[in-house]
């Protein structure tokens, strides 16, 4: 069963270089047509399914990001089908909503309804969140109080605990010291285990090969290549190599 | 794309934007009391005191019946409006409903409303307006108000996303308002007549005059004033609901 297909799928964004006219700009909104788009998913065409690991690597605005948003649903593409089945859970989304004047546990609360949890089981996995987080003791202090590291690690805690059918990882591997994000590789690839499905994204072709093993290529919105990840990372670090002699 | 529990968001932003406006003042909701209060006591002087011609009876009340409706719609249109742009990080890094959005907003500000109702309630008994059977049309022109202020906010918070100017307009005009509601004055017959095309359809007028026949004479509402209302009201949401919906899918882009 495919999990996430995309069929031909173009996405542009509207450039505004050219001062419009407010007539011009309600036209435009009503109808959707864009005058001068930039196109930053040019017919784009995979599947993905279920229980699989799939890397997405390209350089800066290759369209790495432009894939994330489509797949999560927050932007429509222009041309072209995007399904997605299940619950999706994005680890870009770290702390979205958070908020400085409340206190670490209402603002996990928060945190898990715009995420997606029920209202039991934000109420169940609250204790799992703050244990994972490690941060029992701060769950009554205000966010503005935290250190930046221990936002990441809450933002972390919530959205990994929400048992998605979907993970998406974008380059967070990064949250916390050492010890903790021993941790988070662990979990991911304890869900790797549960047979969920996972697109990790990441400029870095080493993170890819050692946890996926197909990829995408994208270069410059277009699928470069789509392949087992021990092929496709190297090609991809080949052309960037040689782009850079 | 979004497989949540509307409710639970709903109710958790709500909360979020209540919280966080009275978290750090020391005399909290107080302030939802004080404003409609002292600017009570300042009209009921210039126009009882200062320029004495008036034959209005029981003018604080009368003032009260017109400054919490309108406290309400200026609170909740203006931070409606700006609801989906200040809630860009949002809005750009997960697919949450946008509708709730601006709803909840004006969700919040219904709960400073309930607190001035309360208010206005009390002023009501201190004059010795009792409690009367037509009391339970309260319920039923406020919920009308607030299908409407949801409505005006889905269009203009929309909007605000592609042309950011739309905020001074909607502060503009909630000036405007002011003045051209009748809460410290009351229209003679002649003038309601010829400028009846402010009055009649305008929702904020037909709560003022609501609240005043239920509260102050102890009558029903006029039945055309309900249905007028009502029109309004539910026309508004239902224009609302289409503008946001045919703008929501590229607020990503605009953000």
């Amino acid at each position: 069963m495919n999990v996430i297909e995309f069929s031909q799928v173009w996405k542009s964004f509207h450039r505004a270089a050219e001062q419009q006219l407010l007539r011009h700009y309600i036209v435009d909104l009503f109808d959707g047509a864009d005058s001068n788009p930039f196109y930053a998913l040019k017919d784009i065409t995979f599947k993905i399914g279920e229980g699989e690991c799939v890397g997405v690597v390209g350089s800066n605005g290759a369209g790495k990001s432009t894939l994330l948003s489509l797949v999560t649903g927050l932007a429509p593409p222009n041309r072209g089908e995007v399904k997605v089945k299940g619950r999706v859970a994005a680890l870009l989304e770290l702390g979205a909503g958070f908020h400085p004047d409340l206190t670490g546990r209402e603002n996990v609360i928060l945190n898990a309804s715009l995420m997606g949890f029920k209202r039991k089981e934000a109420m169940n996995l609250y204790e799992p969140i703050v244990d994972f987080a490690e941060m029992a003791d701060f769950m009554d202090e205000p966010l503005r109080t935290y250190s930046s590291g221990m936002k990441l690690r809450l933002g972390f805690a919530v959205a990994i605990n929400l048992n998605p059918d979907v993970l998406i990882i974008d380059e967070i591997l990064a949250v916390g010291d050492q010890a903790f994000q021993a941790k988070c590789t662990e979990k991911i690839l304890e869900i790797k285990k549960a047979g969920k499905t996972i697109l990790c994204v990441s400029h870095n072709g080493s993170t890819i090969q050692s946890l996926c093993d197909r990829a995408l290529w994208l270069d410059h919105g277009q699928l470069m290549m789509d392949g087992r990840s021990s092929e496709v990372v190297p090609a991809y670090e080949g052309r960037r190599a040689a782009s850079h002699a | 794309m979004w497989k949540g529990d509307y409710i639970f968001f709903l109710e958790s932003m709500v909360m979020k934007d209540f919280k966080i406006r009275y978290r750090n003042m020391s005399l909290g909701v107080f302030w939802s009391l004080l404003n409609p209060l002292i600017l009570m006591a300042v009209m009921t002087f210039v126009f009882t005191v200062l320029t004495p011609n008036n034959t209005i009876q029981y003018f604080p009340l009368f003032v009260l019946c017109g400054l919490v409706p309108y406290n309400f719609f200026s609170v909740a249109w203006n931070s409606g409006t700006v609801s989906i742009t200040n809630n860009a990080g949002l809005i750009k890094r997960v697919p949450v409903p946008r509708e709730v959005v601006p709803i909840s907003t004006v969700l919040a500000a219904c709960i400073h409303l309930l607190i001035q109702i309360g208010l206005l309630l009390a002023v009501t008994l201190v004059y010795g307006r009792g409690i009367n059977w037509n009391w339970l049309y309260l319920p039923v022109v406020w919920a009308l108000a607030v299908v409407f202020v949801c409505g005006i906010v889905l269009v203009t918070s929309a909007l605000d996303v592609y042309i950011r100017d739309i905020r001074y307009v909607v502060e503009s005009f909630v000036t405007v308002l002011f003045w051209s509601v009748p809460i410290f004055y009351y229209p003679s017959a002649e003038i309601s007549q010829r400028f009846s095309y402010v009055f009649d359809y305008n929702p904020i007028t037909a709560l003022i005059f609501a609240l005043r026949s239920i509260l102050i004479d102890g009558h029903a509402p006029p039945f055309s004033l309900l249905a007028k209302f009502a029109l309004v009201s539910f026309g508004m949401f239902g224009i609302g609901w289409f503008v946001f919906g045919r703008l929501k899918s590229r607020f990503f882009d605009y953000l």
